[in-house]
């Protein structure tokens, strides 16, 4: 009898398991472990298991989850249709919030 | 396995590869095939974290110089057998490339590229563009005048790539250390020394600067003065689809392209002529705009009418390493002996680099000319003679 499997990401049927399995292949930060798992890649974008996924990678690290870097949040907040976008007005140059410190 | 070093950095090594992307990653390796052993890889944030993750993904012969073609065709036969080399699923997938116009004047210079590229042994033909309906049943072709198709050309995932690379690297004994950051270098009588990180020092008779849009910054630390300028472009992800894409497609018009991923996903992007061109990594912004979104929902619900009801997940920003001509920098600078660059790419390295990195390796380990990278040297912004590439979209 296997396991019960425990889903870490909902949208993107990522379980618990496939989580500590793709650390101990290496990927080691949640920026990583996002791109390889598809963890907070879906509908919701992190918001249900963004939190989540940090507590079980302080936990795998063996630090306080406070030493765990988060994803960086991209916009938009809510998926939108190509169609709602295409209808908004062309705004100037302004950015979203979400400083990419990582980035510059 | 990913494997990443902890710890101080050596204290010697063989070669230090600045950047941890598709450049720095298949130098590194291609090095180790070539033999030279105690290379070390520096990665300032995370494997794929600068230019190559943020790209598109796409690979297409679709040129019109003759360097560019031939590095792309050499680097599609690399990707052809990459996920087999590296032993790792790299998801390449040759779906084409179909590049539009709406502009008849464009017509001229689509039909001498298709003859450039046959002559090169690529399989590009011109399309009318109701042909183009049987390569993407639901494109709007009511501006279309005309337009390119590759079969060949396709796309693949960069991470996937990247990680196959490190592992790759990381059989050959080459380490790489993340998070770490170049904070200066060393040089005596116009040879390479050393490399300075906030994990110590390296000494290191030979340093390769693969560090994308920060290039032209490091170069800067050794003397070396680049061209390049940085611009931010950005991208977006929507919701998975089933499979209704197979090519990239990219208009020369507007700048747009787009492509399905692998998880069904389209993926695609647009230029802005207002984005400024940059040159101090710290007014660097990879923040998303608003503008971008609109601007790309337009274009491609433009082309594409039935993706007015897909969702758009998620949007983010990279930046490109723009040379004058648009076309790479390649090889070492006279008087600095030790010292080599591979950068420059202007938005294509992600498709140009297995290859690059395999020239440059051979290049630097037996100093063999190499008539590619010679045509790419620094020296040729001097020189006056320039021949940029025309299909530098997106």
């Amino acid at each position: 009898m296997s396991q019960p499997k425990v889903f870490l990401c909902k949208c993107e049927d990522v379980t618990l398991e496939e989580f500590r399995e793709a650390y101990r292949e290496g990927f080691t930060e949640l920026e990583s472990l996002k791109r390889y798992t598809g963890v907070g890649t879906g509908f919701c974008q992190g918001k249900s298991c963004l939190s989540e996924s940090a507590i079980e990678l302080a936990t795998l690290r063996e630090v306080p989850p406070g030493e765990i870097r988060l994803t960086n949040i991209r916009p938009p907040a809510e998926p939108l249709t190509f169609g709602q976008l295409a209808a908004l007005d062309i705004p100037d140059a302004a950015t979203a919030p979400g400083a990419e410190e990582d980035e510059r | 396995m990913i494997p990443l070093s902890q710890g101080p950095v050596p204290a010697t090594a063989d070669a230090v590869i600045v950047g941890g992307g598709i450049n720095g990653l298949a130098t590194a390796y291609e090095l180790a095939q070539q033999g030279l052993k105690n290379i070390v890889v520096i990665e300032k944030n995370y494997i794929g974290s600068g230019s190559t993750g943020r790209c598109g993904g796409g690979i297409r012969q679709q040129w019109t110089t003759e360097e560019n073609i031939r590095l792309a065709q050499e680097s599609v036969r690399m990707y052809e057998g990459m996920s087999a080399e590296l032993g790792y699923q790299v998801f390449f997938r040759q779906g084409g490339y179909l590049m539009i116009t709406e502009s008849e004047a464009d017509l001229p210079a689509l039909r001498s590229a298709v003859e450039l590229q046959n002559r090169c042994n690529v399989p590009t033909e011109f399309l009318q563009p109701e042909d183009c309906l049987k390569i993407v049943p639901d494109l709007d072709i009511s501006r279309l005048k005309g337009a390119t198709f590759c079969p060949k050309d396709g796309t693949a995932y960069p991470f996937a790539v990247v990680w196959g690379y490190a592992r790759a690297c990381h059989r050959k004994g080459v380490r790489v250390f993340i998070r770490t950051a170049v904070t200066g270098v060393d040089s005596v009588d116009g040879r390479v020394t050393g490399v300075q990180t906030d994990r110590g020092t390296i000494s290191t008779p030979l340093v390769v600067n693969c560090a994308g849009p920060w290039a032209r910054h490091l170069a800067g630390l050794f003397g070396v003065e680049l061209p390049n300028r940085q611009e931010r472009h950005e991208i977006m992800v929507s919701e998975s689809l089933k499979p209704f894409l197979d090519p990239m497609v990219i208009s020369i018009t507007d700048g747009i392209y787009f492509s399905q991923s692998m998880r069904g996903e389209i993926v695609g992007g647009i230029g802005d002529p207002a984005e400024p061109q940059l040159e101090d990594p710290r007014t660097f912004d990879t923040r998303s705009q608003l503008r971008f979104a609109i601007r790309f929902a337009r274009a491609l619900t433009g082309l594409y009418p039935r993706a007015r009801g897909v969702r758009m997940m998620r949007q983010w920003a990279g930046m490109y390493d723009v040379t004058p001509d648009h076309r790479p920098i390649l090889g070492g600078v006279p008087g600095l002996d030790g010292y080599y660059h591979i950068c420059g790419f202007s938005g294509h390295g992600f498709m140009l680099g297995p290859m690059t990195g395999r020239r440059m390796a051979r290049f630097i380990t037996t100093g063999r000319p190499d008539d590619i990278i010679a045509s790419l040297s620094l020296d040729r912004f001097e020189n006056g003679e320039l021949q940029a590439d025309a299909f530098v979209v997106g």
